[in-house]
């Protein structure tokens, strides 16, 4: 009997569900929220999303931004097409979770319920991290990866500096937002530099020796960006230990960098209503269930995108698109009872280096010891040695990947 | 109770059902919706044309740039079942 009630759930229309149908709270509205908002409506189920801002701005095409190759309006995304849809958007925070009520506090005081909880919080910048780099800092020296303000910051930053100024980027250790991320920014930077501030240099210091899609970068930098882009990874001392806010300038172990201007991505975590929820662990991420997307550490919390300890697929809005259809397929099955099969799911990443020259990095990945494993065989980057038609194709497809997953997305 | 399962299930919308192992994430690119698209929509396609296209992908004698690495991650048996529920 309970089974056969379980079963109808999945299948009633919204108006019918009115009574006593389940309900999914998703906390977070970016790539993995939206997404699994609507996937979950799709399976008829009541949904509630709750994201503060009324607009979303998107990551993914910033660095373009950045290098003033993209409107700031293109990145910019509303959530008509949800409450279209049905679903119910709550424009508060989410403040505290009780997860053994399962009840979510909103800022304005108001609870709701839930069935199940889906958390979708992004990343948490920690300015707790790197000594000199706090909130007040990131106005002086924009850390630009969370998209929105910072990211006009960096961009009139760039505009205003002098030809033949430095600038200085910081890149953190794994893990992050984006691996390939600063490397593609980098190659943008460097980009807008050489033509329109040829004089200028870019430094680029990075906590670690390896990165995604490395070959292809260092390639692309030496075909294009002889002399101008120098980059200084941990061997040659390249972690940044500290900032001089005041000197404008990034310090590591071998000597303090000052630039005209210095864009410092610091360390980051799981978005702050992850701790609340009691969902990260000591790492400041979360671990999750690779089959469900259910929360290790509270039951009946789902956890996807950036947020999540994922394994081998990275942090990316790909990643977190496809973990988002496959947490809602997994949370249909559950509400009915039955088990959930193992799933896979993919990854493909696009890097621009420069306008027309694009590179990528896939994967295939399934649930293997608790985590989500490359399957072996699969996967990889762009060839090294591809035509510069391989590279336009690369990037026509990454601009076309970005109207499609933000078309998935907010419709 | 399978009676009156039986009569509600007629008088309901279709909803989404759950994707094949790998099939979700081919609308990351493939959008079946949006039009103007260069990566190709894959809905209302022969399912057997799909799969044809996966398995010379994956034994590389048809040329790609991302495909290729993607189609390597499955199987015949999973291709079938992801190419059968990507035309819907």
């Amino acid at each position: 009997m309970k089974v056969a009630r379980r079963a109808l759930i999945g299948l009633l229309s919204a108006p019918a569900l009115a009574q006593g149908a389940a309900q999914i709270v998703v906390i977070g509205g970016g790539f993995g929220g939206a997404s699994c908002a609507r996937a979950l409506r799709r399976h008829g189920l009541a949904v509630t999303l709750v994201e503060p801002n009324a607009t979303y701005t998107a990551c993914p095409f910033s660095n373009a931004v950045i290098a003033g190759l993209r409107p700031m309006e293109r990145q910019r995304f509303g959530y008509g097409a949800l409450r279209a849809q049905g679903i119910v958007v709550v424009h508060q925070a989410a403040t505290g979770i009780d997860t053994t009520g399962r009840r979510v506090t909103l800022s304005g005081g108001s609870v709701l319920s839930y069935d199940r909880l889906v958390l979708s919080p992004g990343i948490a910048l920690r300015f707790d991290a790197l000594p000199g780099y706090d909130e007040a800092a990131a106005s002086v020296m924009p850390h630009a990866w969370q998209a929105g303000a910072q990211t006009e910051l960096l961009r009139s930053q760039l505009e205003a500096m002098e030809d033949g100024g430095t600038v200085v980027m910081a890149i953190p250790a794994n893990p992050y937002r984006c691996p390939p991320g600063p490397y593609e920014r980098a190659s943008l930077i460097a980009y807008y530099l050489k033509t329109r501030k040829p004089r200028s240099k870019l430094l680029v210091l990075d906590a670690k020796d390896a990165f995604s899609k490395q070959r292809l970068f260092e390639a692309a930098w030496a075909a294009l960006y002889p002399g101008l882009l120098e980059y200084v990874p941990l061997s040659a001392g390249g972690r940044a230990t500290g900032v001089d806010v005041a000197a404008r300038a990034v310090i590591t172990d071998f000597g303090n960098h000052e630039g005209a201007v210095v864009n410092v991505i610091p360390p980051q975590r799981a978005g702050a209503i992850a701790q609340i929820a009691g969902a990260a662990d000591r790492s400041g991420w979360c671990p999750i269930d690779p089959v469900s997307f259910e929360s290790k550490l509270v039951p009946r919390v789902h956890v996807i995108g950036d947020a999540a300890i994922a394994g081998a697929m990275p942090k990316s809005a790909f990643a977190a698109n496809a973990q988002a259809r496959v947490c809602a397929d997994a949370i249909a099955v559950l509400l009915r009872g039955a088990a959930v099969p193992e799933p896979r799911l993919l990854n493909t990443c696009y890097s621009l280096v420069a306008p027309g020259y694009g590179i990528s990095v896939a994967g295939v990945y399934r649930p293997a010891e608790g985590l989500l494993a490359d399957i072996p065989g699969a996967g990889g980057t762009s060839p090294l040695d591809a035509p510069a038609s391989f590279r336009a194709a690369e990037a026509g497809y990454a601009e076309d990947w970005f109207e499609t997953i933000t078309a998935d997305a907010f419709g | 109770m399978a009676p009156v399962v039986a009569l509600l299930l007629g008088a309901m919308p279709a909803v989404a059902e759950e994707a094949p192992p790998g099939a979700s994430s081919c609308f990351g690119c493939h959008s079946p919706t949006r039009e103007g698209a260069t990566i190709p929509s894959l809905r209302g396609r022969d399912p057997a044309e799909v799969a044809a296209a996966m398995r010379a992908f994956r034994d590389g004698t048809r040329p790609a740039t991302v495909m290729d690495r993607l189609a390597r991650g499955f199987t015949e048996a999973e291709s079938l079942a992801i190419s059968a529920w990507v035309v819907r």
